[in-house]
């Protein structure tokens, strides 16, 4: 089936690979809890913080995905998928469907085929997959600085120069911590690592950011070797 | 003059007079059916609250849900803990003012979702053992597990869909846990601690010691709380006659405060996951034109009280910005927990944490009868013995 507007982008790209990626998120066993077909009601829209301040819709993403429309869908896939706020409002569609899972497993698919438009708007995010893949916690006190936060005012500033004596002035015990939301036991980094090496995510990472990827992996590495693991052992078991 | 003239028409009924008791079938399947066929067949174990160690609360289609009273394994926000410590030590401190036994644990991750909903740079298997590996942990510590985070909450019932319904995925998760000498186990409920503190709502009333009669709060419920697997969020029909989740507004209304509506409530508050730290444009618009501004307009609130991380971090930070612009916002933005901690008299800066909030909160102290220039003072003594060597840290029996 053709595109429904006629001067969609990215015509060079072949059919088959869009029909290829079209397939791929179709494949994922989530899709047929996230798409029932379409009333074109736009409560899903209505209800989207991110269709207020972007070009963006969530009816688009059920239509073009019902409509099988695989050019659209590459566009989307290049393009305003990333805007998505991931909040969910849009459940309140009436026919169940699920704009934000459809887009869930479409960002999936861009990231495990290394798609530049992921690489992009991944690009200043990067550091924090690192935190989280690293520690186990996705941000840590220690990130509370000016210059990463300029528009949260002069408290933090405050924090960034009081932090190490602000976070020991906090009574449970596993908030002492700067580098870290808490203190994580060196067991539970380990068993988190393995995770991420069975499950096949740190695969997806090197696809993503071979950057981050290699700063992750010595990280890994040393506590692997540690307890008596090789990362390039330990089978993908997904 | 006819005689049906005579008759007076009663009208529609006034709204506390109208309930909604579902009579039909529930509109969907009930996960428990499934989690226990699983562990029947033996091949998942079923993390049951002990007996006597729960209260039963209605959710969204009248089905029961137990939330349990103590003895419970803490599953902490990175959020919170990282940028809102005092989110996470009042709900601590809730357990301990209360009597209650709990675990504050070393042994758990976050669940990884925040990145997970940002970047999609994971996959379900992942996503899933690390789901179980915390609460096979939590099994195996011997406490039943508590969520703080609205994201953890709901990303882990859309994990508990996907194994109860994909063997495959079941399969994956089953091979990854067995590496790690772990056995593959899910609760019975996936508890937040915002209904907990729902559930405890009386218990926190009668240890009530300010008077909040007069401070007017509009309540933010959580997207991640209430839009994803909605079956399972509590509603009350005592509270917006069933129409809207009740967590968070119960807690507000037990205490007294003005509980005050306004017309964007089921908006989100902006977060975006990715957005909040790397397009903060967006997310600071949401905030405050969707939600801060009109908030003031409809109710002037003197604060906001929220259940998820996410939320406190965005209507709270994103004010500082908007105010530079001339922006109708300055409402201070708490959890329930600092909210009732501060009722129940809690330090405001040794145990709520409030110093590391964006917005000036000490109009909201004022109004709730808190000395805040002497509790400041107390708080840098306490700073002040760490600086000298006399403490390593604040200690709870210091904070409380």
């Amino acid at each position: 089936m053709g595109s429904i507007y006629a001067d969609a982008k990215y015509q060079d790209v072949p059919v088959e690979e869009k029909e290829r990626l079209f397939q791929e998120v179709k494949a994922d066993m989530r899709w047929h809890t996230t798409l029932y077909g379409c009333y074109e009601c736009g409560i899903c829209v209505a209800a989207c913080p991110s269709a207020r301040f972007y070009d963006f819709s969530p009816r688009v993403f059920a239509q073009v995905m019902a409509r099988e429309d695989v050019h659209t869908f590459y566009e989307l896939l290049n393009d305003s998928m990333w805007d998505c706020s991931q909040c969910f409002s849009c459940t309140r569609c009436p026919r169940q469907n699920s704009p934000g899972g459809i887009i869930t497993i479409m960002r999936e698919v861009a990231v495990k085929n290394g798609m530049q438009s992921a690489k992009t708007a991944l690009q200043a995010y990067s550091r924090i997959i690192y935190k989280v893949m690293s520690t186990g916690t996705q941000v840590a006190p220690d990130m509370l600085q000016p210059d990463f936060f300029p528009d949260w005012g002069p408290d933090v500033v405050k924090v960034s120069e009081n932090l190490e004596t602000w976070r020991r002035a906090i009574p449970p015990e596993t908030l002492h911590t700067t580098e870290l939301a808490w203190d994580v036991s060196e067991q539970t980094q380990l068993e988190l690592y393995l995770i991420w090496k069975l499950s096949g995510n740190l695969d997806m990472i090197e696809t993503l950011d071979e950057g981050i990827f290699m700063i992750l992996t010595e990280v890994m590495e040393e506590l692997l070797e540690e307890h008596g693991y090789d990362l390039d052992e330990v089978e993908v078991l997904v | 003059m006819s005689s049906k003239l005579n008759v007076i028409n009663p009208g529609p009924t006034k709204a506390k007079d109208r309930f909604f008791d579902r009579k039909g079938e529930v509109p969907t399947e009930y996960f428990k059916d499934q989690l226990f066929d699983l562990e029947a067949k033996g091949e998942i174990i079923v993390h049951r609250i002990e007996e006597g160690n729960y209260v039963e609360v209605d959710t969204k289609y009248g089905r029961k849900k137990k939330i349990p009273i103590q003895n419970t394994w803490h599953h902490k926000s990175c959020g919170q803990c990282g940028h809102i410590p005092g989110y996470s030590t009042s709900i601590f401190w809730l357990h301990r003012q209360l009597g209650y036994n709990y675990y504050d644990p070393k042994d758990q991750t976050s669940c990884t979702a925040w990145n997970y909903y940002a970047s999609s740079a994971s996959n379900s298997a992942a996503q899933a053992a690390i789901a179980i590996r915390n609460f096979a942990q939590a099994y195996q510590d011997g406490y039943f597990p508590l969520i703080h985070c609205g994201t953890s909450y709901g990303h882990y019932k859309e994990t508990r869909n996907e194994i109860l319904h994909h063997q495959g995925l079941r399969d994956q998760v089953r091979r990854i846990l067995d590496k790690l000498g772990k056995p593959l186990v899910f609760p019975e409920e996936i508890v937040h601690y915002s209904e907990w503190v729902h559930a405890m709502r009386d218990q926190i009333k009668a240890r009530q010691k300010l008077d909040l009669s007069n401070v007017v709060v509009t309540v933010h419920p959580a997207c991640h709380y209430h839009k994803l697997v909605v079956e399972d969020a509590i509603y009350d029909r005592d509270l917006y006659d069933g129409q809207r989740t009740a967590t968070v507004s119960g807690i507000v209304k037990a205490l007294g405060a003005d509980l005050q509506d306004y017309s964007t409530w089921h908006d989100c508050c902006g977060f975006g996951f990715r957005h909040i730290l790397v397009s903060r444009d967006f997310s600071r618009s949401f905030a405050t034109l969707r939600k801060i501004e009109r908030m003031k307009e409809e109710a002037n609130p003197d604060v906001v009280i929220t259940h998820d991380t996410g939320c406190v971090t965005t209507l709270d930070k994103s004010q500082f910005a908007a105010k530079a612009h001339n922006r109708n916002v300055g409402i201070p933005v708490l959890s329930d927990s600092q909210f009732a901690a501060l009722a129940m008299g809690a330090h405001p800066y040794k145990v709520c944490q409030l110093h590391w909030h964006g917005v000036d909160n000490r109009p909201l102290m004022e109004k709730m009868g808190i000395d805040h220039e002497k509790a400041w003072a107390e708080f840098e003594e306490q700073v002040e013995r760490i600086k000298s060597g006399e403490i390593e840290f604040l200690s709870w029996e210091d904070a409380e």
